[in-house]
């Protein structure tokens, strides 16, 4: 039965690797072949890194990234404070429209802001760009990080919020010396999430971004025209990005639970 | 006092998604000059064959991922403690990279001088054609979703007690029927999100069966995008299309809910 299972866990993990591993093999090949490696290059990478196309995509993904997670994970915050002061009704209408967003289809999604968008920029004469970009990502980022924090609410002592503010804490800092710190987990997760689907998000993105390029829609553009290597290349980099990463994260947490374990 | 802190947020989602999807009504119901019409709706039915495509191949990407991925989900809660969150990030980490080189890895695969052909070559076997069919979407729909259904699974199995499970035994359970009367009923919760958060994506999708389907095999999501972006710019029938996904996948999720509750009752 062990082996079995071990069995069984190799074959799923060669199904979700070999994609991944030819991917990157193929990244040094001389030639543009995808079935017969004719010779070993980085010429690639060097190809990659001179493409500004790419390299100003990547700047945009990032900037975009980077103002949506900070600006949801600063309204999402307000948010689960707010909602979590709330009475049962209007606190369960507010979160399933937050609920929307997941489980709404991202086509769809992508499509109806697209519409507002289109609507307003006949009027108010703007153009699709940064500001529809970051406004989509926000939308769409915001609800994770108020389901991360919530949670957090309900595992924190009552009562505390009152006892600062009996202890001479006015509102502000009894919320800054007391609440935020006990919310935090949930706010470096949830600002985290957010950061890592405005990097990864393709569809919103897709149909709210006019002719700015995030990362994702160069990648599909490339996809779509003649194949590169330098696609490939493109690939191996955030394969090894995302597990250094995701390394350092649980190496991170380890020595985290050890020193727990310590005291 | 302090409820009005998610007061911005509230204005936020009313005017970004709220507003936008009511905006999508609006167009399915109406005509390029904003006059109200049942055109765009009754249009859609011309696509009949489009939408049952859709359902059919996201579901059966569904089915296939929880054939994979139960077993797996258990094995992954057996696993030692002390490595069962490296294991789990191994099985994860894939989904970290680009959905959309995920997609395109399995376009170099399949390709007529890809490596899998290149593969069958040595032995002298013709190449096949496996890019652009239906079987390629299947494929690329489990392959990017799997381990959306994986994560839901081994949560809900990891957190049943064991006791319960030592419980049926005890009372002469063989394995077989301790899986079907303890685990599986157990895993519900587990299971529905998992097929929520596969079909979803799988049925609204353009851009697996734009990569791995070629032109023939056009999904919902093709033909909204065509609508909205394409080269046939109609947004009002997008729109309508749109709204017919929605309604089709908030029927498929009631239905599956009512057969979720159904199995709680059963349970007590």
């Amino acid at each position: 039965m062990k082996k079995l299972s071990k069995l069984y866990l190799a074959l799923v993990m060669l199904f979700l690797y070999v994609p991944i591993f030819v991917l990157i093999v193929f990244s040094f090949n001389v030639t543009k072949s995808r079935s017969v490696f004719s010779g070993f290059t980085f010429d690639w990478y060097i190809k990659l890194f001179h493409n500004e196309l790419i390299m100003k995509s990547f700047l945009n993904t990032v900037i975009v990234a980077v103002i949506a997670s900070v600006a949801s994970t600063v309204l999402g915050t307000a948010a689960a404070i707010g909602i979590n002061n709330m009475k049962k009704l209007p606190r369960s209408i507010i979160m399933q429209g937050t609920n929307i967003p997941i489980v709404n289809p991202e086509i769809v999604m992508g499509v109806s802001m697209m519409l507002l968008f289109v609507f307003f920029a006949a009027r108010m004469n703007f153009e699709f760009g940064f500001v529809t970009l970051i406004i989509a990502h926000i939308t769409f980022d915001v609800p994770y990080v108020i389901l991360s924090i919530m949670p957090k609410f309900r595992q924190m002592t009552p009562n505390v919020y009152e006892a600062a503010q009996d202890l001479g804490c006015n509102p502000v800092s009894a919320f800054f010396k007391v609440i935020l710190p006990e919310i935090m987990p949930g706010v470096v997760s949830g600002f985290l999430m957010a950061f890592t689907f405005s990097l990864d998000d393709f569809v919103v993105s897709y149909f709210t971004s006019g002719t700015t390029q995030t990362l994702p829609i160069t990648i599909y553009s490339m996809t779509r025209r003649k194949v590169s290597p330098e696609i490939n290349a493109l690939s191996t980099i955030i394969f090894v990005v995302v597990v250094a990463v995701l390394v350092i994260k649980n190496i991170i947490e380890r020595r985290n639970a050890v020193k727990r374990g310590v005291k | 006092m302090k409820k009005l802190t998610s007061a911005p947020y509230i204005l936020w989602m009313a005017v970004f998604i709220i507003v936008p999807l009511l905006m999508v009504a609006y167009f399915a119901f109406t005509n390029d000059t904003g006059e109200f019409t049942l055109d765009n709706l009754a249009a859609v039915s011309q696509y009949s064959n489009i939408f049952i495509r859709s359902i059919w191949l996201a579901a059966i990407s569904t089915v296939i991922c929880l054939i994979i991925a139960y077993p797996l989900a258990i094995i992954l809660a057996r696993t030692d403690k002390s490595y069962q969150s490296t294991v789990l990030m191994i099985v994860m980490l894939p989904m970290w990279m680009n959905f959309l080189l995920r997609t395109y890895a399995w376009m170099t695969l399949l390709g007529n001088n890809g490596l899998i052909n290149g593969f069958l070559g040595i032995f002298g076997i013709a190449p096949k054609r496996m890019l652009n069919t239906q079987g390629a979407i299947v494929l690329g729909m489990v392959y990017n979703y799997l381990p959306y259904m994986i994560l839901p699974l081994y949560t809900v199995i990891e957190k049943i007690d064991k006791r319960i499970i030592e419980a049926a035994q005890d009372l002469g359970c063989n394995s077989a029927m301790t899986m079907l009367k303890v685990i599986v009923p157990l895993s519900m919760p587990g299971i529905m999100s998992g097929i929520t958060m596969v079909f979803v994506p799988a049925i609204s999708t353009f851009i697996i069966s734009r990569m791995l389907g070629g032109g023939s095999n056009l999904l919902i999501g093709d033909l909204i995008e065509m609508q909205f972006l394409g080269n046939s710019y109609n947004p009002n029938l997008g729109a309508a299309i749109s709204l017919v996904l929605m309604v089709i996948i908030l029927l498929i999720m009631t239905i599956l809910n009512q057969f979720d509750d159904d199995e709680d009752r059963v349970l007590m």
